[in-house]
């Protein structure tokens, strides 16, 4: 059994369906962050001045491409694998010899394409209304990678759970846009009372958009070997999760 | 011998306690045409899930083609193509993705993929309709799909659950010349079925359960050799004259049409001679009801009273 092209199939018909409903998929990121730029970044970003050493647009951008990021590689993998689980699709890939890690990592790939695919065109989108600069492409490379596969992977845990399509969007209604917001995608945590900075940094996602942002920007509030840490740790967790739940075979086999 | 199929005291019982399957054992050979009949909820559809692993059996053993699905699970799901009784594909995906891809689970090349593709859809004429979205097929051709999506990995055993439900029976009967050359070529063949004529007319062996237990399990020439008797239906020319038969039971329905009941030993050669004789010609004939259907209730009836 070729594992790869099993791998490949699952990753063509995720790529394949989010390309297919791109007006649902790809242009919505595109114009909810061209409002952001215009309302944060323009309208009120020149009266708050500069943040962590730059002009407020500057500093909001790489947290929004993440934000895209993050949003894109989650609802990709839930509405995807939830939907494959409704019309029983999913069957097609539980009845064949294919490996429950090619199903997560497929999955998961397909998420990571929609939502690296995102970033680009909001990256593309910000050229409009900032210089972008770059500090370090590895930087962004890496984070932006291991940012998609965690919430790739965490989308996919919420739609093995999910039993109906209401369950997929309480997670990213409750959890994932509080987080997202509060994450330091609009100021750096710097700011906050010590208090909510120690809060702050229970949310991983401050540990990404600040990777990011040093990308960019060359400014962090946490260390990058911090951030790494605590991606990497998540990654292994919702990873381990996700296959002990397949192999149980968890809302998938009666 | 290996077995295509090997089910050894089978046990599914579901959250909530309902013990679906009690303890089946089956054998199927390898190239046969078998049918696994009972009624609805009688554990056809358990049986196959667990055999494709869509269902997790509480006890008991299946081997697909000398392969435990406990130990070699990959491989053993490598042997089979399976038709569900429900549209299970992506209804807004075109006919060669859903195709392609699902090759593509089984480790099928893209251009292999494609190649086989256009042959079975052209075998089931649906080569048409390859581009375009499932959800706009008609239901036969749903059904055709869902043949030719298990067999993009040439499986050595097709297991098919209710393959022509709902299908007119121009297309039924083109799938039954289909699935008959599948099995000409070394295909081994399960089916469940509804219709009984389907199975009597396809396969060589017969299962039949009924509330999770096998209470039949034979060749159809034997299981139809135990029909004691037979009823026909003769269409006759029209007669005003009072018929009269000997040595068979009948009764005269209306001036067209005669009910002749046969024993085992009894040939229909002296029912026509009795009604030559007596002046009446016989147009046409059928069997009143399917032979199997008479054994197949007879069965479900006997069990049900135990």
């Amino acid at each position: 059994m070729n594992n790869s092209i099993a791998l490949k199939s699952i990753l063509t018909k995720e790529v394949q369906r989010f390309m297919r409903i791109w007006v649902q998929t790809l242009v919505p990121p595109a114009i909810t962050i061209s409002l952001y730029f215009v309302i944060f970044g323009s309208l009120i970003g020149s009266r708050i001045g500069e943040m962590g050493g730059f002009d407020y647009m500057s500093f909001i951008v790489p947290g929004l491409i993440m934000m895209s990021v993050i949003t894109n590689s989650y609802s990709n993998v839930s509405s995807s694998f939830f939907s494959a689980k409704w019309q029983r699709n999913v069957e097609e890939m539980l009845v064949a010899p294919v490996p429950n890690w090619v199903i997560v990592a497929g999955y998961v790939g397909g998420g990571m394409c929609r939502g690296l695919l995102v970033g680009l065109i909001v990256t593309l989108v910000s050229l409009f209304f900032v210089d972008v600069q770059i500090h370090n492409v590895w930087v962004i490379i890496a984070t932006v990678l291991l940012t998609s596969a965690t919430f790739a992977l965490g989308g996919l845990i919420n739609a093995i759970f999910a039993g109906s399509f209401d369950d997929i969007s309480i997670i990213p209604t409750f959890v994932l846009t509080p987080l997202t917001y509060l994450g330091g995608v609009f100021y750096s945590i710097t700011l906050l009372p010590e208090f909510w900075q120690g809060v702050s940094q229970a949310n991983p996602i401050v540990y990404m958009v600040n990777a990011f942002r040093y990308g960019f920007l060359g400014v962090s509030d946490v260390s990058l070997v911090t951030a790494f840490s605590v991606i990497g740790i998540f990654i292994i967790v919702l990873f381990t999760v996700a296959m002990t739940l397949i192999n149980k075979g968890i809302g998938l086999r009666s | 011998m290996t077995y295509a199929l090997e089910i050894s005291g089978l046990a599914k019982t579901y959250k909530g306690g309902f013990e679906a399957l009690k303890g089946i054992e089956l054998t199927v050979k390898q190239g046969d045409f078998f049918a696994l009949l009972g009624p609805n909820g009688a554990g056809k559809s358990t049986t196959i899930g667990v055999i494709t692993s869509l269902v997790n059996k509480t006890a008991g053993t299946v081997k697909v083609f000398g392969y435990d699905i406990d130990s070699d699970l990959e491989k053993a799901k490598s042997f089979i193509g399976l038709v569900p009784q429900e549209f299970n594909f992506n209804q807004f995906e075109p006919l060669m993705q859903i195709l392609v891809n699902q090759a593509g689970y089984y480790g099928v090349p893209r251009k292999t993929a494609m190649e086989r593709a256009e042959k079975y859809l052209k075998q089931l004429e649906l080569w048409d309709k390859r581009n375009v979205q499932a959800k706009s097929l008609s239901g036969g051709m749903k059904r055709r799909l869902m043949i030719v999506r298990a067999l993009m990995h040439e499986p050595k055993m097709l297991i098919l659950d209710e393959p022509t439900a709902g299908v007119d029976i121009e297309i039924r009967r083109g799938m039954w010349d289909f699935l008959k050359v599948l099995n000409e070529q070394g295909i081994t063949i399960i089916l469940t079925t509804h219709y009984l004529e389907e199975a009597e007319n396809l396969c060589r062996n017969i299962a039949i359960i009924d509330g999770g237990k096998i209470v039949e399990n034979t060749s159809m020439k034997g299981l139809l050799a135990q029909l004691d008797s037979e009823t026909f239906v003769l269409d006759l020319s029209p007669t005003n004259q009072q018929i009269t038969l000997s040595d068979v039971g009948y009764s005269v329905i209306d001036e067209h049409t005669l009910e002749v009941e046969l024993h085992k030993a009894q040939t229909l050669n002296s029912v026509f001679e009795q009604l030559s004789n007596q002046g009446v010609q016989v147009l046409s004939m059928r069997n009143k009801s399917n032979r199997l259907e008479a054994l197949f209730v007879n069965l479900i009836e006997k069990n049900a009273g135990q």
